[in-house]
């Protein structure tokens, strides 16, 4: 009862639906930006259920095809956002609205999907910038104080969702596309206090502080070993095997089919969840770095992709220069190592194609920002196949705009997910309609 | 001890890097805000500044030119809500009404974020205390001169402040939950409900008037010669005096539209205005009461839902005030977001099709219209202050950055200078890890650099 109000504001995200007569559509008169090849200026994409069809200069008419004129247009892929907490948030300050950080140190077997609101609002508001699929991670990433878990390492299954949809089903582009995993750090210590010292807790020295790193990736190799004899024993399916599905929930990962989405803000934090990726043979995806340092390189040696969070911050430390995390971006793009963006929250993840413009206004290239947004996001999350660009065979997300969309001037017109028009209203859009009324 | 050095060193090299000299910025494009754009337009600066503003505009022989060709040259940006450069927390939250405090006392010339603020832009902050007391204190108003006292930062001639806030913020020390009750239980503080923050800011202005009139009283006597005890003097009721008499702006944080009416109503009632309603998220649902108050609004681009008073937000509302008639600029309240607000009020123009003067009024010459110095600075105009800001591109452009910025002539950033000193910092840092290495390292075993982490900071929103 007490929370019967908020599912009344609660809107259905999927009632905007505009479902065309045929399920095929044309888009016609329009500048495509296929992302992984050139403009086509005055184009056409045609989608046939759900998936593109064809995409060229000239595109034959097809008989009850709904034909859209895109006249003035342009006509890019649907963006992704690769870090978001999107439908397991709702009001930051409410705990009860957040479905973020479980209680537990490893949590392999929790899945984001299943928790993703399908009538957040921060569905149509998130997509009414042109984004059509976020990844909704199951952990904050340590964003504090909404979580039981005292220091989780494992928060779950990360999901890749279509921004449409009637039910999590439906719009499950990925259920389980990555592992969100918090990498442990050495906290600051060494006598000077450090935070805990600040909250009055105790202070420890460095020395005891590594020593509590080195405890803390004891355990996670061991339960990654756990994972590996378990897996094992299902194998050989013997007496008394009995299933347990947090370390069932492992084996995609110990086997390197599922990526470990491990956050690690800093250099020695890379370096050191490389190292881990290395001994442990699993597949990584780094997150929310803040710095690169000397990790260029390696990551490129080993293929391992980053996932940027927010260009617009502040330099990590006072002496930094004002712009580092401005040219973050392009420093890992000059390093030769596959990134995409992501925001790694809920309210601005509206906001990340104007992350990766900032990223071009310091040196990074314009066709690697949008790329950041398409093509390699999907590729990084393993649905490179599917999304990420305007290619024969994929699905058929698109948006129609006015301009650029990493530039917050331009309108976006038309949303298309799996070939069916989305709509663009939202809350706000709608709260702007009622009260312009306003006598 | 490294930071600091770093710092001052950093101060001596960017700070004041010139003198009040005579330059003219030729072949710009002149955004002027007020008076429309100028292509190839130049600026002349003297005395600190602007003297003259054309196609061609003639400059003196001794006169320093800077060339931008395909550049952008706008106002300084001014950012009507912050709480950069203060040394300590933000809020004297022992008290709901902590009106005797002052922020100009507590100012910071050496807080980094003013120099990565320049390098954005931005040239005037308007400090304010952060939301936790109905009334939180008195507030100035700053230029950004990096590389200057405290006192050589506040702006001349322009009007203090005090910080009025409203609704969860301020009720939330009564009602204590959540982070703020962690560790030792929180006592309760009046007031827990709007009900009480009204009666918080009806009680504090009627004691005003009282305090107010017990001093006519006092100076009316002397002036009839007699010779009275004076009366107490009270730091926490003078300033809501000042209130009252026009001398002080209020900046009222706010966010519901039914407590943003409850102030006008009361300001009427007491017989003050609010100058400024801050954040003002529901705004949008009494624009017409805000404007008739004769109130400016100063929000957020597109913050909303991370609290429940912040839900009914809508990225339309700087849109929707502007077109039902209020004065609308937009603002920080963050030392992150006051690095690019160019970009905050480019989102205007998606949301609610604001054309780009009107989005660039609103971080020039709206916020200096509320803040009472668009007679001074703001706008690209013959006589006001050479506060600028020049852009590599359109700076509504998300692919713009700043090159260079002037506040009252003298040049406070460069990004090429920046850009050259870079090597010398990291060559003086190296020496100085170096250096704590070799005697920090026996002592300890403790790497340098393990606890350099920038402390997050509280902002008010």
């Amino acid at each position: 009862m007490r929370t019967s109000w908020l599912a009344l504001l609660l809107a259905p995200a999927a009632a905007g639906l505009l479902i065309a007569a045929d399920n095929s559509v044309l888009v016609r008169n329009v500048d495509v930006h296929p992302v992984t090849g050139p403009e086509i200026h005055n184009g056409a994409v045609l989608v046939i259920d759900g998936k593109i069809a064809e995409v060229g200069a000239r595109v034959a008419p097809r008989a009850g095809a709904r034909v859209v004129d895109g006249h003035g247009l342009q006509l890019y892929p649907g963006m992704i956002n690769a870090a978001t907490n999107v439908g397991l948030e709702e009001i930051e300050s409410i705990r009860d609205t957040i479905d973020l950080d479980e209680i537990g140190t490893f949590n392999p077997e929790l899945r984001a999907e299943i928790a993703f609101n399908p009538s957040s609002e921060h569905i149509e508001v998130t997509r009414a910038a042109g984004i059509t699929t976020v990844i909704a991670l199951p952990g904050s990433g340590g964003r504090g104080g909404r979580g039981g878990a005292a220091s989780p390492v494992i928060t779950g299954q990360g999901a890749l969702m279509h921004l449409e949809g009637w039910t999590w089903e439906d719009m499950a582009v990925k259920p389980s596309a990555v592992m969100d995993m918090l990498f442990p750090e050495i906290q600051g210590g060494g006598g000077r206090g450090g935070f805990a010292a600040l909250l009055g807790g105790p202070t420890r020295t460095y020395a005891e502080e590594e020593k509590l790193y080195k405890q803390k990736l004891d355990q996670i190799s061991q339960f990654f070993n756990e994972a590996r004899e378990y897996k094992a024993a299902k194998a050989a399916a013997g007496p008394g095997f009995k299933r347990d599905i947090r370390l069932e929930a492992m084996i995609p990962v110990i086997d390197g089919q599922l990526p470990l989405f491990v956050r690690a803000e800093r250099e020695r934090m890379i370096k050191d969840a490389i190292e881990f990726a290395d001994k442990e043979k699993v597949k990584i995806i780094i997150a929310d770095p803040r710095e690169m340092g000397s990790t260029g390189p390696m990551l490129k040696a080993h293929n391992i992709p980053v996932v940027l969070g927010k260009t617009f911050q502040l330099p990590m430390r006072d002496d930094d220069p004002y712009d580092a995390p401005y040219t973050l971006p392009n420093e890992f793009y000059k390093a030769g190592v596959k990134f995409c963006f992501g925001t790694f929250d809920v309210e601005f993840a509206r906001n990340v194609p104007f992350e990766a413009a900032q990223a071009v206004a310091f040196g990074l290239p314009k066709d690697a920002a949008l790329k950041g947004l398409t093509i390699n996001s999907a590729e990084i999350l393993g649905v490179g196949n599917e999304l990420g660009s305007i290619e024969k065979g994929k699905m058929g997300d698109f948006i129609l705009t006015d301009g650029d969309p990493l530039e917050a001037k331009t309108n976006i017109k038309q949303m298309f997910i799996g070939g069916r028009e989305v709509s663009l209203e939202s809350r706000h859009t709608r709260e702007y309609e009622k009260w312009m009324k306003r006598p | 001890m490294r930071r600091i050095l770093s710092i001052c060193t950093l101060l001596a090299a960017l700070g004041g890097l010139s003198g009040a000299e005579t330059i003219l910025i030729r072949n710009a494009t002149v955004l002027t805000v007020t008076k429309g754009t100028v292509e190839n337009g130049s600026v002349l600066i003297e005395n600190g500044k602007i003297a003259a503003i054309g196609k061609n505009v003639s400059a003196p022989a001794d006169a320093t030119i800077v060339d931008a060709t395909g550049k952008y040259l706008m106002p300084g940006i001014i950012d009507c809500h912050s709480h950069t450069a203060i040394e300590g927390g933000v809020n004297e939250g022992t008290l709901s009404d902590s009106s005797m405090v002052n922020i100009k006392d507590v100012i910071n010339p050496y807080d980094i974020n003013i120099y990565r603020a320049l390098a954005g832009g931005l040239t005037i902050s308007n400090v304010l205390h952060g939301s936790a007391n109905a009334i939180g204190g008195q507030t100035i108003v700053i230029k950004l001169r990096w590389g200057k006292t405290a006192p050589e930062m506040i702006m001349e001639g322009a009007k203090p402040g005090i910080k009025f806030a409203l609704g969860e913020n301020p009720k939330r020390a009564g009602e204590p939950q959540g982070f703020f009750t962690q560790g030792a239980a929180a006592e309760r503080r009046y007031p827990g409900t709007r009900m009480g923050v009204e009666e918080v800011i009806r009680e504090s202005f009627t004691e005003a008037k009282n305090y107010q009139a017990e001093w006519k009283d006092y100076n009316d006597r002397v002036v009839r010669g007699e010779h009275p005890i004076p009366p107490r003097k009270d730091l926490r009721l003078e300033p809501l005096v000042e209130v009252l008499e026009g001398k002080r702006y209020v900046h009222a944080h706010c966010y519901r539209s039914d407590e943003i009416l409850m102030l006008i109503r009361v300001a009427d009632e007491m017989g003050f205005k609010i100058r400024t309603f801050q954040h003002v998220l529901e705004g949008y649902k009494v624009a017409r009461e805000i404007k008739e108050h004769g109130a400016g609004a100063s929000t957020f681009s597109d913050w909303w839902a991370y609290k429940i008073e912040a839900y009914d937000a809508t990225p339309y509302n700087a849109a929707i005030m502007t077109r039902k008639g209020v004065v609308v600029s937009v603002n920080s309240d963050s030392d992150e977001l006051q690095r690019h607000l160019n970009l905050e009020a480019a989102k205007t123009m998606r949301y609610g099709g604001m054309t780009p003067t009107e989005a660039l009024a609103m971080v020039t010459i709206n916020p200096a219209k509320q803040l009472g110095i668009d007679d001074k600075v703001g706008s690209i105009e013959v006589g006001k202050s050479a506060d600028l800001a020049l852009f590599d591109q359109d700076p509504l452009s998300n692919y713009s950055k700043c090159l260079k910025v002037w506040i009252d002539g003298h040049e406070y950033f460069d990004r090429d200078k920046d850009l050259e000193t870079r090597p010398k910092f990291q060559q003086e840092k190296k020496q100085l890890l170096d250096k704590e290495n070799a005697q920090q390292g026996q002592r300890t075993g403790r790497p340098a650099g393990a606890n350099t982490a920038a402390t997050p900071k509280e902002e008010g929103r």
